[in-house]
């Protein structure tokens, strides 16, 4: 039984971030929005209830595996792929490479200035 | 006769869900059996090699796409609940967060500006067409995050899908080389680059390889370059004119 509370808290979430999306025709998919709405009463809520919390971990340790049907729909897009192979090439390698830099670069920054600020103060 | 019965089951099976739906989870199991022979390495994630093995199978089989995802469309709708269901972790590390609210920020705020204006530059300049380009902008991010975004931006999310799987496996085999090119160290800073830039690759590699610090800061980066994103996305794709 838990189980199918949990599976109804999220779908709720979802349904309610969907209806949201649509109504006011936000740029932001609905399950985005359903996620917002669940933190926000998780917060409020002060606790994760345990149905919602075996559900929702079991959903994410497979996470992976729901990829692979979307994924499989590459085989679709063998023509678009072929043509611009070395464009999508190059741009997921230096993009991907670029963004790892400047996070990294940027939050051991931030990180060293806070933690000096706090010797500061102490 | 017996020729005659087998086409005659073939023909049940190839239109049941019951034949992809299985198909698609042996793969996976045998995907994750070859990853361990080969010591769990980036290169051939379980998922890339579940997606191989059933993109040879259609190909065998002469199966059109839409025929096997009726089959799939079951664990495809789980997508949804699981994206809502990233709330729960972002929940656990409440904390943190706010112990390191402003590095976070910025941190984000800058990464995902940088993962987009990239993605979207480097595909523009060397001349991608426009769908592409709207496919390959959040290719950081989640898939069911990057594919709701591509679907609302009319981008082609099941190539945005691929292409994030993609960018996974590619920021597990860069990333810890530019962690030591750039000597970072800190497992909160690499953790969290790892999430930003490679979503749940980067986490799970965080968490087989750097601890279990940086792979909760990576799933933390996960959720919340998800969510930022998918505000973010679509006026900076405006900014070029898509």
């Amino acid at each position: 039984m838990s189980l199918i509370i949990g599976m109804c808290i999220l779908l709720g979430c979802q349904f309610l971030g969907e209806v949201i999306s649509r109504a006011l025709s936000l740029p932001v998919p609905g399950p985005v929005l359903g996620m917002l709405i669940l933190l926000i009463g998780l917060l409020i809520r002060g606790s994760v209830p345990t149905s919602l919390r075996t559900m929702g971990e079991g959903l994410l340790k497979y996470l992976t595996l729901l990829f692979v049907p979307a994924g499989v729909g590459l085989i679709q897009h063998f023509g678009l792929i072929r043509q611009e192979i070395g464009i999508l090439t190059a741009t997921l390698l230096v993009s991907t490479s670029v963004t790892i830099l400047v996070t990294s670069q940027i939050l051991q920054r931030a990180a060293q200035r806070g933690r000096a600020a706090k010797e500061r103060e102490a | 006769m017996n020729d005659l019965r087998l086409e005659q089951i073939w023909v049940y099976l190839s239109a049941s869900p019951l034949l992809h739906l299985s198909a698609t989870l042996l793969a996976f199991i045998v995907a994750t059996v070859i990853n361990r022979w080969a010591g769990g390495t980036p290169l051939l994630h379980p998922v890339i090699v579940t997606i191989a093995l059933l993109i040879g199978f259609l190909l065998l089989t002469g199966t059109d796409y839409p025929t096997y995802f009726q089959g799939a469309q079951f664990l495809h709708f789980l997508l949804g609940p699981a994206t809502v269901a990233l709330a729960i972790p972002l929940y656990d590390h409440r904390e943190r967060v706010r112990r390191m609210l402003w590095p976070i920020v910025i941190g984000t705020l800058s990464g995902v500006a940088t993962a987009v204006v990239s993605a979207v530059g480097i595909a523009t300049a060397l001349g991608a067409n426009t769908e592409t380009v709207l496919s390959l902008a959040p290719k950081s991010v989640t898939s069911p995050i990057a594919m709701g975004i591509a679907e609302k931006l009319g981008g082609i999310p099941s190539l945005t899908a691929g292409l994030v799987l993609i960018t996974g496996v590619v920021g597990c085999i860069v990333g810890p080389w530019i962690f030591r090119m750039t000597r970072i160290t800190d497992p909160t800073v690499q953790g969290y680059s790892m999430g930003l830039a490679a979503h749940g690759f980067g986490t799970a590699y965080c968490f087989a390889s750097i601890g279990a610090v940086a792979g909760a800061f990576s799933g933390l980066a996960m959720g919340l370059s998800g969510l930022t994103t998918a505000f973010l996305l679509p006026p900076i794709v405006h900014l070029f004119g898509l």
